[in-house]
C-alpha cells in the first residue's frame, strides 16, 4: 500500500528545461505543482560555486553531473534482426540528472528550427514530389507550424538570455544573422559573444565560397542580463568550461540559472527530488490519468495524485514512461502501427578537421555555443531539385574550449596516441586544430524506433527501453553530400590539412559520440493513427497528459534541440493555461 | 573584562533601585499598569485595517524575532544573544494561553510604546520598544488587528533565559529612567522637513528600527548619544554607517540606489547579504516605494558622520602585490578586474563604503564563508559568493582584503592575518586545505 500525498492541480515528471518552464508557467497561473525529479536539488551557487575546480576528468571524462549508469542503462541495437544489448557507456546518449536535466551540463546553441523542419512532408512533396522519400521513410508534419511557436520562441529567448544576431526581423533580412532563419519579431535579448579567430577563418571560408556565415545563438551571455522573471545574469568569462559542467557564474542558460530561483520561491510550487516515477496512474478505463506513483530516496512508495500529468523527463524517458505506464499504443515494426516508439531519430553528422598553419586559435577562450555557422546547406535552404536526398546541415566553426584531455584528440589522423610523437603533434596541433562540424537532419524510418526491451530490466525489475537505430538510405546520401562540403570549406579556409569525416558511411554506433541530440518516439502530430501526442503535446488517449520534450518532434532538424523544446513546452503550457483549464478534455478534436 | 564591567555597572544600577525600593516600586509598576490598559469598547476592525497592519507588520520584521528557525510564524521561540544573555522572542499569535490572544489593544501599546508586557512585566530593549515608541497608536492597533486574523499557535516560550542580576526585569525599569523617557515619545512632524522626510523619518526611526542595529550601543546596551546610524559590530557582522558620510556611509548613493537597494535586495553597487539580506528578505522588499523613497530622503538628510580618510595603503607593499594577483585569479570573473562587479550580483569596489567600513569584519567573514544575497519578489537570483576559507590561508585573505581597501579609489586601514583568525575561528570556518 502506497504512502498517499496530497492532491496537486498538477504533476510534473523530471525538472530539466521542460519540466522547469512547465512549472512556472502553471505555477504564475496559480496552480498547486508538484515536481519529482530522479536527481537531487542543484542550486547555482551553491552546487556549481566557482572557487570549485573545474574538473576536467571529474566533469567531462566521467561525466559527474549526467545520469549515472548505475541508476539504468539501455539496450542498443542496429536493426530489427539483431539482439539488443545493454550500454555500458553512454558515450553518444547524455541524459541530464538532478533538478535543471541536461539543461544544467549543456552547451548553450539556442536555435530556433527552420519553418521548413515543421512542414518537411508537405513542402516536400509540393516541391520535389513524393518519389523524393527513400523507401521506408516516415517524413510527417507536426501539426504547428513555425509562426505558430513564434511567439514561444522568443519567450523561451527571454527567459534563457540568448546571445545571438536575427538574420530575419519581420520579414526583413537582417545581414550577419541567419538570412535562412524564419521571420523573427525582434532581435534576441543579448548581442552576439565575442569572435575568436576561428570565427575570422570561417568568415574567410564562407566569403570564398558565398555562403552566409553568422554567429551561432548562445545561452551564453554575453553581458549582464535580467529575465522577465528578475532573474539576474552574469556576463560569460569565456573559460570554456559548459557541456558536461553546471555554470556558477550565472552565465548559462540553465534552469539552474533561469527558472528555478524564481519557481522555488512560490508557496504553490513543491519539488521532491532523489524520487524516481514508476508509471503514471490511470483510471480503470484508461482514460485518464490520476498521478503517478514514486519511489523515494528511502525506498517508498508513494503515490502523488494530480489533475494534470506532465511527462517532462529526458526524451527517451518520456517513451518509456509511457510505454510502463500504458499511454498511447506501442509501435510496431511488424505490422507498423502504433505510436509511442514511432519517429525515433538521431542527427545525420559529418564534417572535416582542419588544420591550419602559423595560427594561434587559442581554443581556451571558449564557450559551449561560442561558433561562427553557415545555414545554405540545411533543411531545404538549397534547392535539392538535382540530388537524391531531403535536407542537409548546418555548418559551424566551435570555439567550445581547449581543455587539456579532451583537445588531446585534436590531432590529425595517424598521428600515433601516446609517446614523443603524440605529444609533439598534440602541442603543435592546439593552436591550430579545429573542425568543421556538419549537424545534419535527421528524418524518420519504420526500422528505427523505441521499444521495452524483452530481456534486460532496470533496478526495479521494469524493462529497459530498447534503441533501434542504424543510419537510413537518405541520412547516408545527405551524410556524403555534406562530408564533400565540409572538405570543400576546409580548403576555402585555406587549411593546410584538411581531413574528410563521413560517419554515415559506416553502421551507427553509439560509442562514437557523433551528436547527443535523440528525438522522437512521443511525436506530434495531427493525426492519432501516426502520433502520440496532438499538437498541444496532449496525449490522444489519456487528455489530462501532456508529453513535453524532444521526444515530440516528428523529425529532427539541422539543429541542437533545446530551443524547440523550450519553445514548445511554452506553446503547451499556454494552451494549458487559456483552453484546457477553462475545459479540461481533449483539445483537438476529431 | 567587557562582561565584568557591564555587571560592576549592573550592580550599581541594582544598588540604585535599592534605595528607591524594590517593594514599592512592585506595587507601583502593578497599580500603573492597571491604570494604562483600561479598555473602551472598540469597533470590531476593518479588512481596510488588517491590510495596513498587515503591511505594517511587514515594516515592523515582527516576524524575524518572532519566528524560531522552522517554527510557525510569529510564534516566537527565537533566542537573541543580548550580549547580557538570552532573550526568546515572544508567541504574538492569538493563542490566548501562550500568545497575545488575551490582551487588549491597549495592553499590546504599552508593551509596544513603553516595554510593558502582561500584568506590569518589563519586556527587554531586544524588544525594539524604544524605536517602536514612535509608531502612532492608530497603526499600532491596526498591527494588532492584524495579529489576531494569524493561526493561534499554542506555544509557550521561556522568554527570560538571562543570569543572574540580568534576568530580574524590574531593574528595566532604572534602565527606561535612564535612557528611555516615559510618555511622550510617540513621532512628532518636523514641521520644518516635508511631509516625505517626515515619512520618511517615521518609518526609520520607527517600525524599521534601523537604529536597533546600526547605532552603537553603550555598555548598557542603549544607543550611545550622537552616533545615531553611524554603523556598529552586530554580533560579528558590521551594519554600516547610514549617514551622508561620502566615503563609509550613505553619502555617494542616491536616493533611487536606496530605494532599490531595499526593494530588490540589490543595486548596481551594492548586494544585501547576511542580516541585512533577512531583513530586506522579510521587510523591505514589502514596502513601497513611495515608503522607500521617503526612508531614503530621510537618511540622506542625516549628517554625516564624522570621518577622515586614511592615506591608501602603497602599492607596492608585499600585501598589495600579493592581494593583487589573488583578485585578479579567484574574484575577477564576477567581480571584473577593474572591480565594477555585476549590477544586482556581485559588489562594485569602486570607491566602496563597504569595502572602506570602519571594521573590515564583513569582507573577511564573506571571503570566508561565502554569503547568500537576499532573494526577493523582484530579484529572486540569490547568487552566491562561494567560500574561500578552504583556499585562501589567513595572510592570503589579509592581503586581497588589504588590496580591495586600497584600490579602485579606497582607503582603509590594512587587514592583518590576525584578524583573520580571529574570525576564522569565530564563525567556525573551515581551516585552509
Amino acid at each position: 500500500m502506497a504512502l498517499k500525498r496530497p492532491k496537486a492541480d498538477a504533476v510534473i515528471i523530471g525538472l530539466g528545461w521542460a519540466g522547469s518552464l512547465m512549472a512556472n508557467e502553471l505555477t504564475m497561473a496559480g496552480l498547486n505543482v508538484v515536481a519529482i525529479e530522479r536527481g537531487g536539488w542543484r542550486d547555482t551557487s551553491t552546487d556549481f560555486p566557482t572557487s570549485m575546480d573545474t574538473d576536467e576528468l571529474r566533469y567531462a571524462t566521467r561525466r559527474e553531473l549526467l545520469q549515472p549508469l548505475s541508476v539504468e542503462t539501455m539496450s542498443f541495437r542496429n536493426n530489427p534482426g539483431q539482439q539488443a544489448r545493454p550500454l555500458r557507456d553512454f558515450n553518444t546518449y547524455q541524459f541530464g540528472w538532478g533538478a535543471g536535466g541536461a539543461g544544467s551540463h549543456w552547451n548553450g546553441m539556442t536555435w530556433r528550427f527552420l519553418p521548413n523542419d515543421f512542414q518537411t512532408y508537405s513542402n516536400t512533396v509540393a516541391k520535389y514530389g513524393k518519389g523524393r522519400f527513400v523507401t521506408g521513410l516516415t517524413v510527417q508534419d507536426w501539426g504547428v507550424t513555425y509562426d505558430d511557436l513564434e511567439p514561444f520562441y522568443d519567450k523561451f529567448e527571454r527567459y534563457a538570455g540568448t546571445s545571438g544576431k536575427a538574420g530575419n526581423i519581420k520579414g526583413v533580412i537582417q545581414p550577419g544573422g541567419n538570412v535562412f532563419e524564419g521571420a523573427r519579431q525582434r532581435d534576441y535579448p543579448l548581442p552576439p559573444l565575442e569572435r575568436t579567430r576561428a570565427a575570422e577563418l570561417f568568415d574567410i571560408g564562407a566569403k570564398e565560397l558565398g555562403l552566409h556565415s553568422f554567429p551561432v545563438p548562445a545561452g551564453n551571455t554575453s553581458g549582464a542580463y535580467v529575465n522577465p522573471l528578475g532573474i539576474h545574469m552574469a556576463p560569460c568569462t569565456y573559460c570554456g568550461y559548459c557541456e558536461f559542467f553546471g555554470c556558477g557564474n550565472w552565465s548559462k542558460s540553465s534552469p539552474n540559472a533561469c527558472i528555478l530561483p524564481a519557481l522555488i520561491q512560490r508557496p504553490n510550487f513543491t519539488v521532491i527530488t532523489e524520487s524516481e516515477v514508476m508509471k503514471v496512474n490511470l483510471t480503470p478505463d484508461k482514460k485518464m490519468a490520476t498521478g503517478v506513483t514514486y519511489i523515494d530516496k528511502q525506498g517508498r512508495e508513494w503515490e502523488q495524485p494530480a489533475d494534470i500529468v506532465v511527462i517532462s523527463a529526458y526524451q527517451m524517458d518520456n517513451v518509456r514512461l509511457m510505454l510502463l505506464s500504458g499511454i498511447g499504443k506501442p509501435y510496431d515494426r511488424a505490422s507498423l502501427t502504433g505510436v509511442v516508439g514511432r519517429n525515433y531519430a538521431n542527427q545525420t553528422v559529418s564534417g572535416a578537421g582542419v588544420f591550419f598553419e602559423n595560427e594561434n586559435l587559442n581554443p581556451f577562450i571558449g564557450a559551449g555555443a561560442l561558433a561562427q555557422s553557415a545555414d545554405d546547406y540545411n533543411s531545404d535552404n538549397f534547392d535539392h531539385a538535382k540530388l537524391d536526398f531531403i535536407g542537409g546541415a548546418n555548418m559551424l566553426i566551435h570555439s567550445t574550449n581547449g581543455r587539456p584531455i579532451g583537445s588531446a584528440n585534436v590531432v590529425p589522423p595517424g598521428t600515433p596516441r601516446w609517446g614523443s610523437e603524440w605529444k609533439k603533434t598534440y602541442k603543435d596541433s592546439y593552436q591550430v586544430g579545429n573542425s568543421i562540424y556538419n549537424q545534419g537532419n535527421s528524418y524518420p524510418h519504420e526500422d528505427v524506433f523505441l521499444d521495452l526491451d524483452p530481456t534486460y530490466t532496470d533496478r526495479f525489475g521494469r524493462p529497459l527501453l530498447r534503441v533501434t537505430f542504424d543510419w537510413n538510405e537518405n541520412d547516408k546520401r545527405s551524410g556524403h553530400f555534406m562530408a564533400d562540403r565540409a572538405v570543400e570549406f576546409g580548403h576555402a579556409m585555406n587549411a593546410k590539412m584538411v581531413f574528410r569525416n563521413e560517419p554515415t558511411a559506416k553502421h551507427f554506433s553509439p560509442m562514437d559520440n557523433l551528436s547527443s541530440h535523440t528525438t522522437g518516439g512521443a511525436i506530434m502530430g495531427d493525426d492519432p493513427m501516426t502520433s502520440a501526442v496532438n499538437r498541444y503535446l496532449q496525449s490522444w488517449d489519456v487528455p489530462n497528459t501532456f508529453v513535453c520534450g524532444a521526444s515530440a518532434f516528428a523529425n529532427n532538424g539541422g539543429y541542437n534541440p533545446t530551443g524547440t523544446v523550450g519553445a514548445l513546452t511554452l506553446w503547451a503550457a499556454e494552451a494549458i493555461k487559456t483552453k484546457y483549464l477553462k475545459s479540461p478534455g481533449a483539445l483537438v478534436s476529431l | 573584562m567587557f562582561t565584568f564591567r557591564r555587571i560592576v555597572v549592573a550592580v550599581v544600577c541594582l544598588g540604585f533601585l535599592g534605595v528607591i525600593g524594590a517593594g514599592a516600586l512592585y506595587a507601583f509598576n502593578r497599580a500603573y499598569y492597571s491604570s494604562q490598559i483600561a479598555e473602551t469598547a472598540a469597533p470590531a476592525p476593518t479588512a481596510g485595517q488588517i491590510a495596513r497592519g498587515h503591511y505594517l507588520a511587514l515594516a515592523g520584521d515582527c516576524i524575524a524575532c518572532h519566528t524560531a528557525p522552522g517554527g510557525q510564524p510569529y510564534a516566537g521561540g527565537l533566542q537573541l544573544n543580548t550580549g547580557f544573555g538570552l532573550v526568546a522572542a515572544s508567541n504574538i499569535t492569538p493563542d490566548k494561553d501562550t500568545g497575545i490572544g488575551g490582551w487588549t489593544t491597549k495592553q499590546f501599546i504599552l508593551a509596544m510604546h513603553r516595554g510593558i508586557g502582561d500584568h506590569g512585566k518589563r519586556l527587554y530593549p531586544a524588544m525594539p520598544y524604544t524605536a517602536y515608541a514612535k509608531v502612532s497608536d492608530a497603526d499600532l492597533t491596526d498591527i494588532k488587528a492584524y495579529l489576531d486574523t494569524l493561526p493561534a499557535v499554542h506555544h509557550d516560550v521561556i522568554a527570560n533565559q538571562m543570569p543572574f542580576p540580568f534576568n530580574i526585569r524590574l531593574m528595566m525599569v532604572g534602565w527606561n529612567m535612564l535612557f528611555f523617557d516615559l510618555g511622550g515619545q510617540q513621532y512628532k512632524n518636523d514641521p520644518t522637513q516635508t511631509a516625505e522626510w517626515n515619512r520618511g523619518a517615521y518609518l526609520v526611526q520607527g517600525l524599521e528600527h534601523c537604529s536597533t542595529c546600526h547605532t552603537t550601543k553603550n555598555l548598557l546596551g542603549a544607543d550611545e548619544s550622537g552616533k545615531f546610524l553611524q554603523g556598529t559590530d552586530l554580533a560579528g557582522w558590521w551594519a554600516p554607517d547610514l549617514t551622508s558620510n561620502k566615503r563609509i556611509g550613505l553619502g555617494s548613493w542616491s536616493e533611487d540606489d536606496i530605494v532599490d537597494f531595499l526593494k530588490t535586495g540589490a543595486n548596481d553597487r551594492m548586494v544585501a547579504a547576511g542580516p541585512m539580506a533577512e531583513a530586506v528578505h522579510n521587510s523591505t522588499q514589502h514596502l513601497t516605494v513611495p515608503d522607500l523613497h521617503a526612508m531614503a530622503v530621510y537618511l540622506k538628510s542625516l549628517p554625516a558622520s564624522d570621518d577622515s580618510a586614511p592615506s591608501p595603503v602603497p602599492a607596492n607593499i608585499p600585501a598589495m602585490v600579493a592581494g593583487r594577483a589573488i583578485y585578479a585569479e579567484n574574484c575577477a570573473a564576477c567581480h571584473a578586474l577593474n572591480g565594477t562587479g555585476v549590477p544586482g550580483m556581485a559588489p562594485a569596489f569602486v570607491h566602496s563604503p563597504s569595502v572602506q567600513a570602519q571594521n573590515p569584519e564583513n569582507m573577511i567573514r564573506t571571503i570566508l564563508a561565502g554569503g547568500h544575497v537576499a532573494a526577493t519578489e523582484i530579484n529572486p537570483t540569490a547568487a552566491s559568493m562561494p567560500p574561500f576559507d578552504w583556499k585562501f590561508t589567513d595572510a592570503q585573505l589579509a592581503a586581497v582584503t588589504t588590496y580591495l581597501r586600497n584600490s579602485f579609489g579606497n582607503a582603509a586601514p590594512a587587514v592583518t592575518a590576525d584578524e583573520v583568525a580571529a574570525k576564522r575561528k569565530e564563525i567556525g570556518a573551515r581551516a585552509t586545505n
